[in-house]
């Protein structure tokens, strides 16, 4: 049994202008200690996939689909039930650090509180092991930033703190979702590093959500490509860099900016090699969500959804123009 | 001391100086002769005389105003006219039942505020929200006098539960006085609570929607655990900002409910003071409530820092 199946996963947001598809149709599954990549760019449902995950949906947000924890179905569950599971089993780090945490309370606290909610650990016993905690992720100084307040500490110090947290009880899958975009360059790649020692020490499952395929590629072992809300290629990291099949990813891919160009701004999901916008989620066209953008695109692009094809052992794309694509490479 | 407190300090300062100053300008210098303001046009030209020689008007206006403020400063009030006794006394045994009967409606105004602007906002876009925001709505539209004379209407009139009015005094014992000051506390804080509640929902709903409000449900909380622990306090510094306006506006408030209660407070002391064309009084009054009003304020500063580290960190 996979530790996550994820099955026609669907979520309809509430947008200002009428529902919102911001997650169309999504199924994946992960096995224990595995790790995954999420790619695309801003705004094709990334997050709320993850927060799907979790049941964590914005106000008004509806989900569809199956979502199997350890062969549970976390649809079906009650919040206070998901509530055992978050933070306990699951657990999640965000994008934005400066915001992530509480302004009022002190790290310690913070770190700590997950501990006292599922261990039922005494303060003094989880503020021990959040002092150890913190040292595990490298802040310096573990223990006297117990009672640092988040206005203390930089951008960097602030993500080892929520990565600490998410850490505190040992989950059994971590969902990381843009965990260094948000942070100076040369952080990055530290706390990239940190995330992977971690969950080859652990033994954790994964979800490394990016809009940088560069990153995806150093970092896990199998790779969805994500656009407008559904997963248009996966398969495993070195089988699909190998071989890019739908005409998106190697968009994604031609956009990551070469070694000496460096990667600086973040890239913020500006891809110079794909022309076009991204679909307007609350009104996309029938067919094929990425055909106004695709070089490949004909009449019958537009007509429906194409199915996953597959490319290779454990590899699909999902595009009505596979074998054109494939035949282009010569 | 530290550099926040410091300021503060200096900031009050300031603002009651310059209250006196302007108190001084308006009612004293402006109208050209207060002895006139005092007496009234129909004053013959030998009262007016033997009243500025008793007020000691006939000195420079720079001068008058200084030994009024360095008085002040030693808390010498100076002299009533129209009581022709000395001011301190009869403002004391005055603010015995207004500070009283202030405190009580901040206090029914929090609790009142609080409770209903977090549930509402817990069941935003329910019944219960809905229900809430047009009860306050209506609360806010109302004048509290006529919120006091339904009150007397239905508790003292009808039910007998409370006195119409008038006050014992305290000499008769806490709980008859404390009785006396419930229906006006209530008339007085019923509006403020109506806008107060409202701010908080506002408050509340803002917080909830902040990122480290899903920090902490992703952490397990569960929805009413992350509204008391995470939201709540990081709500209060809009809360605490408005309610240290309010308990101005209630301080003036007294004015018109003491007289519909026919409470011996501050607040009828000023309406008579101003029947009476007392200027000392009136003077020495209005900034004594500049004082309390800025006291509240530098109150609610020292609350900031308590509630927010950020600010603590700041003044170093
Ligand atoms: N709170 C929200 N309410 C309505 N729509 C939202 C909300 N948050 C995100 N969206 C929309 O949902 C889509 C997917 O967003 P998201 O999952 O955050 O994208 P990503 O993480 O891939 O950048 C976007 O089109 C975005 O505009
Ligand atoms: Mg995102």
């Amino acid at each position: 049994m996979s530790l996550l199946e994820v099955n026609a996963l669907r979520v309809r947001l509430r947008g200002p202008d009428g529902p919102v598809e911001a997650v169309r149709g999504v199924s994946f599954s992960l096995d224990r200690g595995q790790t995954m990549g999420l790619v695309g760019e801003s705004g094709c449902g990334k997050s709320m996939t993850a927060l799907a995950l979790l049941g964590l949906l914005p106000e008004g947000g509806l989900l569809h689909g199956s979502v199997r924890f350890e062969g549970r179905e976390l649809t079906q569950l009650s919040d206070r039930e998901l509530c055992r599971l978050r933070g306990n089993r699951i657990a999640m780090v965000f994008q934005e650090p400066m915001t992530a945490l509480n302004p009022l309370h002190s790290i310690g606290r913070q770190i700590a509180e997950p501990l006292c909610l599922h261990r039922g650990l005494s303060s003094e016993a989880a503020r021990g092991v959040a002092g150890e905690l913190l040292h595990r992720v490298g802040m310096p100084d573990a223990r006297a930033r117990l009672d640092a307040y988040p206005h203390q500490l930089s951008g960097g110090q602030r993500q080892r703190a929520l990565i600490a947290m998410a850490l505190a009880c040992e989950p059994d899958l971590l969902i990381a979702d843009e965990p260094t975009t948000a942070l100076d360059v040369t952080i990055q790649a530290q706390i990239l590093e940190l995330i992977v020692d971690l969950v080859h020490e652990r033994g954790m499952a994964l979800i490394l959500i990016s809009h940088d395929l560069g990153v995806i590629a150093e970092t896990v072992e199998r790779v969805a490509v994500m656009y407008a809300g559904r997963i248009v290629e996966m398969g495993p990291v070195a089988t699909v860099f190998g071989r890019l099949a739908h005409p998106y990813s190697r968009g994604l891919f031609a956009a990551i900016p070469r070694i000496g160009g460096g990667r600086s701004g973040g890239g913020r999901g500006r891809l110079a090699a794909i022309p076009g916008r991204v679909p307007d989620l609350a009104a996309l066209p029938t067919g094929c969500a990425f055909a106004d953008r695709c070089g490949h695109a004909q009449p019958v692009c537009r007509l429906a959804e194409p199915p996953p094809l597959a490319v290779g052992p454990e590899h699909w794309a999902a595009c009505g123009r596979l074998d054109a694509v494939l035949a282009s490479d010569g | 001391m530290s550099v926040f407190l410091a300021r503060r300090l200096a900031t009050l300062l300031a603002t009651l100086l310059f209250t006196s100053l302007v108190v001084f300008l308006v009612l004293e210098v402006l109208p050209g002769d207060p002895a006139e303001v005092i007496l009234g046009t129909e004053a013959t030209a030998e009262t007016l005389a033997a009243l500025r020689a008793k007020l000691g008007l006939d000195r420079p206006a720079a001068e008058r105003y200084v030994t009024w403020v360095a008085a002040l400063a030693t808390g010498d009030f100076g002299l009533s006219h129209a009581y022709s006794q000395r001011i301190w006394p009869l403002i004391a045994e005055r603010m015995a039942v207004t500070l009283p009967l202030a405190v009580m409606a901040m206090v029914l105004t929090t609790v009142l505020a609080l409770l209903l602007g977090v549930y509402a906002a817990a069941h935003h876009n329910k019944p219960a929200d809905a229900a809430i925001m047009a009860v306050s709505q209506l609360g806010i539209s109302i004048p509290s006098f006529w919120f006091a004379i339904l009150l007397i209407l239905l508790f003292a009139v009808e039910l007998g539960w409370f006195s119409a009015g008038g006050f014992p005094g305290w000499s008769k014992g806490f709980w008859p006085a404390l009785q006396a000051l419930v229906l006006p506390a209530a008339a007085l804080a019923l509006v403020q609570a109506a806008i107060l509640a409202r701010i908080t929902r506002s408050a509340v709903l803002e917080t909830m929607r902040e990122d480290y409000v899903r920090t902490a449900r992703a952490k397990g909380l569960g929805r009413d655990r992350v509204l008391w622990r995470h939201v709540l306090r990081n709500a209060l510094v809009p809360v605490v900002t408005i309610m240290g306006l309010q308990f101005g506006n209630l301080l003036t408030g007294t004015i018109v409910i003491e007289q519909v209660f026919t409470l011996p407070g501050l607040g009828r002391l000023v309406f008579q003071a101003i029947s009476n064309r007392d200027l000392a009084l009136i003077e020495n009054v209005t900034v004594l409530f500049a004082f309390i009003v800025v006291s509240i304020n530098f109150l609610v500063d020292l609350l900031y820092a308590a509630i927010d580290p950020r600010l603590k960190a700041r003044d170093v």
